[in-house]
């Protein structure tokens, strides 16, 4: 293949956009057109709606979008997740039904791995596909699930071999979510948003075709997704930048990403809010007291040096040196810092902090961030699995005695 | 980078997150001499000695590597480096607990001098200091132990052309072997921050007496220096005030605190290695949960500690001017990691690491003194709250 130069791909790509570019199309009208150039997706290959170009590059076509003021294919949610899953391991057939209303936004997406007897222990699954002719039927329980109320389709890990050894026995589906077999119930959690489902399977069907990968090679395929998901970690869908633009299609854009952003709202209190410290302690006179203000030192201590070492972790990868342990801590040290914050809060609010509502501190924020913090430690693995990952991986400590091996018909479960 | 360059390090005036392959290659350079002059028996024969150091080693280290001047500017016979490589050089001594007077006579001293001598007195002392034919210390610190420059009560009369210095100093680190004193003292009638100032005078002047203390640390000896109209030379001006003196401390605060996260490293080491060899009920101890779940705590504390006193070296590199409040972060946040990392290395050897024989608690008493010195991280955070105008 030959080597495009930077220069080369922003003539290309800003001729294309002065040719096709236009804020009164429809979102989707306009997002074929980009699925379909391959500028949407510059870093996939030329024959699946992409052109084959380095991540570097790919930016660099980003840059022109945006400098046009051009949306983006749809990239939020579980979407991007499900296209580079089905990109490594889908089928041609799959690739065809699936990509292309993927990048247009016309079909979302959400993700069926988590159910109430396997949190940490993800393959440890037990909602069953078991095949009848032509058709797979799921039946089992997930959790956890953001948005599937909304989802078109469903990323499945479900159990297909019971003998098989834990890992060995789980296959990778794509499910149609809107179908009868399939009842989403929201999850209401402790601090009163509901942003997950819990879905319940009652004789679901999934074609045959929609099997991903082999048979028993579930797992496999899951890390994929999962690696993806570290990679993307809690990204919250952005509008395209550089103010509010008029015209039909940035309406549109707007009203999807409102909708993609709903369950994240109190993301930012789950952080823990260190940004609100010190104004609170200004603001309530807490910063006059000795000993708060030793916590908060403690605690901004602790922010500034996670954010430095998430930073060298940054700054050793871009100049191509094996990355250190810095790398693999962020996550544990969000969870301190958030936990910090909420002692931190508890202590500059005091007795107000045990009211709630708009009535209540920052309207409300404190007593969000309080009942929102120990969500932290628990997503996306919780501290207790970082830290066996850190002490095996990282400091290559032994690992301990296992319980789970042999067929899985046998293995103790919730 | 050679231990002299041709080329002046820090063009870049911002703060880096990464160190350069020059920074990297030096660190190497100095980690191999360490392994091969300061292995812990060393350091065992060495801490139990009057004196505390080896000449031998600190004239190596002071020739080839040119290692007390490399942040001195050559035209004062340093190595013209700065914080950043001060830093390393900290980092590897704290990780192999060399007992040398480097922390004295080239971050104490030689600071002292940099920031508050004229140019005339920098060029007369440095250069001895750069290339170790001079052992140095700086004295702030009085019998109460407090670090608030506010605090000093040792009078400077002036005298002639010069002063007489009138009261004692203590916890004077290498005070008993330093040829060089830099003494904080005040004007007379003079309180607070006012009327302080920096004065040099050599050990052997008449009217200076110095007794060594019993250092918990043996590894970093402290004396202390009674003062009896010792005649002293003013460094600088009366008019710098106490900033020299202020900056001195900031910059000594940044220095341990890259010590302090290279003897962490090594605890840390010691406690996985430890607990990788050390099996009770059958299986290693490393394989509990119990003790993984520690070291990972403990890892991610040492490598944010390093975070802090890496970012503190690069901002006072470049002199950002948030500097003086990271020196007071940094030191806060590594002493409190360096101690708690030696507790913990101790309790994951269990009862062997409570004995004179196993070598932990070498390094957790350097962790202990360099906890207090400088000032109690309960002290750098009150300062740090301040210095962000809090």
């Amino acid at each position: 293949m030959s080597r495009i130069s930077e220069a080369q791909v922003r003539a290309e790509v800003r001729e294309w956009l002065a040719a096709n570019w236009d804020p009164d199309l429809s979102l989707v009208g306009w997002r074929c057109r980009l699925a379909d150039s391959g500028w949407g997706m510059p870093q996939w290959p030329r024959e699946w709606y992409g052109r084959g170009l380095p991540h570097t590059l790919a930016r660099v076509v980003e840059e022109e979008l945006a400098n046009v003021g051009a949306v983006g294919v749809a990239k939020s949610g579980v979407r991007l997740l499900a296209a580079a899953t089905l990109l490594e391991h889908g089928s041609d057939p799959q690739k065809k039904k699936f990509l292309r209303r993927i990048l247009t936004g016309e079909d979302t997406w959400c993700q069926f791995f988590s159910e109430p007897g396997s949190g940490s222990d993800l393959a440890g699954a037990t909602t069953r596909a078991d095949l009848k002719g032509d058709f797979w039927i799921i039946n089992g329980q997930k959790v956890w699930t953001t948005s599937a109320h909304h989802a078109d389709h469903g990323l499945l890990l479900a159990r297909t071999d019971w003998d098989a050894p834990k890992h060995e026995g789980l296959s990778y589906f794509v499910i149609d979510v809107k179908q009868p077999g399939v009842d989403v119930q929201p999850l209401k959690q402790m601090n009163g948003h509901a942003s997950f489902n819990q879905v319940f399977f009652t004789d679901a069907k999934v074609p045959q075709e929609n099997l991903v990968g082999r048979v028993g090679e579930g797992w496999k395929v899951a890390m994929t997704t999962l690696a993806h998901e570290r990679r993307g970690a809690d990204g919250l869908a952005s509008p395209s930048k550089r103010g509010a633009r008029v015209g039909r299609i940035h309406a549109e854009e707007r009203a999807e990403t409102e909708k993609a952003n709903q369950p994240y709202t109190w993301y930012p209190q789950r952080a823990g809010r260190v940004d609100l410290i010190l104004e609170r302690a200004k603001e309530t006179g807490a910063n006059q007291d000795r000993y708060i203000r030793q916590e908060i030192a403690k605690l901004l201590i602790l922010a500034k040096s996670a954010e430095w070492t998430a930073r060298r972790a940054r700054a050793a990868q871009q100049q191509g040196r094996p990355q250190g342990p810095e790398g693999s801590l962020g996550k544990l040290a969000a969870s301190h810092v958030a936990r910090g914050c909420s002692s931190v809060h508890t202590l500059i609010t005091g007795t107000e902090a045990m009211l709630t509502g708009k009535g209540s501190a920052r309207d409300g924020i404190i007593a969000e961030i309080l009942v929102s913090v120990p969500a932290v430690s628990i997503a996306g693995g919780t501290d207790e699995i970082q830290r066996n990952i850190i002490a095996e991986r990282v400091l290559g400590l032994p690992k301990e005695p296992r319980f789970d091996t042999g067929p899985f018909r046998n293995v103790r479960k919730n | 980078m050679s231990a002299t360059p041709e080329v002046k390090p820090e063009p870049a005036r911002r703060i880096r997150f990464a160190f350069t392959d020059e920074q990297e290659q030096f660190r190497s350079a100095v980690r191999r001499f360490l392994e091969d002059k300061s292995p812990t028996t060393e350091v065992r024969r060495l801490m139990a000695t009057a004196e505390g150091y080896d000449p031998e080693v600190w004239r190596l280290l002071s020739g080839d590597l040119a290692l007390p001047g490399i942040h001195i500017p050559e035209q004062y016979g340093g190595a013209g480096f700065g914080m950043v490589e001060l830093g390393i050089v900290m980092e590897e001594f704290g990780r192999a607990l060399l007992c040398a007077p480097f922390f004295s006579t080239a971050v104490l001293a030689a600071n002292a001098i940099l920031n508050a001598g004229t140019d005339a007195q920098k060029s007369q002392l440095l250069p001895d200091l750069a290339r170790g034919a001079r052992l140095g210390t700086l004295a702030v610190t009085e019998l109460p132990g407090e670090w608030d420059p506010n605090r000093i009560t040792v009078i400077a009369t002036p005298d002639g052309d010069g002063y007489r210095l009138d009261g004692t100093k203590s916890y004077v680190v290498d005070g008993h072997i330093a040829d060089l004193l830099v003494v904080a003292a005040r004007q007379p009638g003079s309180a607070g921050r006012t009327g302080l100032a920096l004065f040099a005078l050599t050990g052997k002047t008449s009217g200076v007496e110095r007794a060594p203390l019993p250092s918990m640390d043996p590894t970093r000896k402290l004396a202390r220096i009674d003062l009896r109209g010792a005649r002293a030379e003013l460094l600088g001006t009366l008019e710098a005030g106490a900033a020299p003196l202020v900056r001195t401390l900031d910059r000594a605060a940044i220095a341990l605190a890259n010590e302090m996260v290279g003897g962490a490293q090594t605890l840390l080491d010691s406690a996985v290695k430890y607990s990788k060899l050390r099996v009770q009920f059958g299986r290693e101890i490393g394989s509990f949960q119990a003790i993984k779940h520690k070291l990972a705590d403990l890892l991610l504390e040492v490598e944010l500690a390093k975070s802090a006193a890496y970012y503190a070296a690069q901002a006072a590199a470049v002199d950002d001017p948030e500097w003086p409040a990271l020196a007071s972060l940094a030191k806060a946040a590594t002493s409190e990691t360096y101690l708690h990392t030696a507790a913990e290395c101790i309790q994951i050897h269990g009862g062997i690491g409570f004995t004179w024989d196993n070598d932990t608690h070498l390094w957790f008493k350097r962790a202990k003194s360099s906890e207090v010195f400088l000032g109690h991280p309960s002290y750098h955070r009150e300062l740090l709250m301040q210095r962000w105008g809090v």
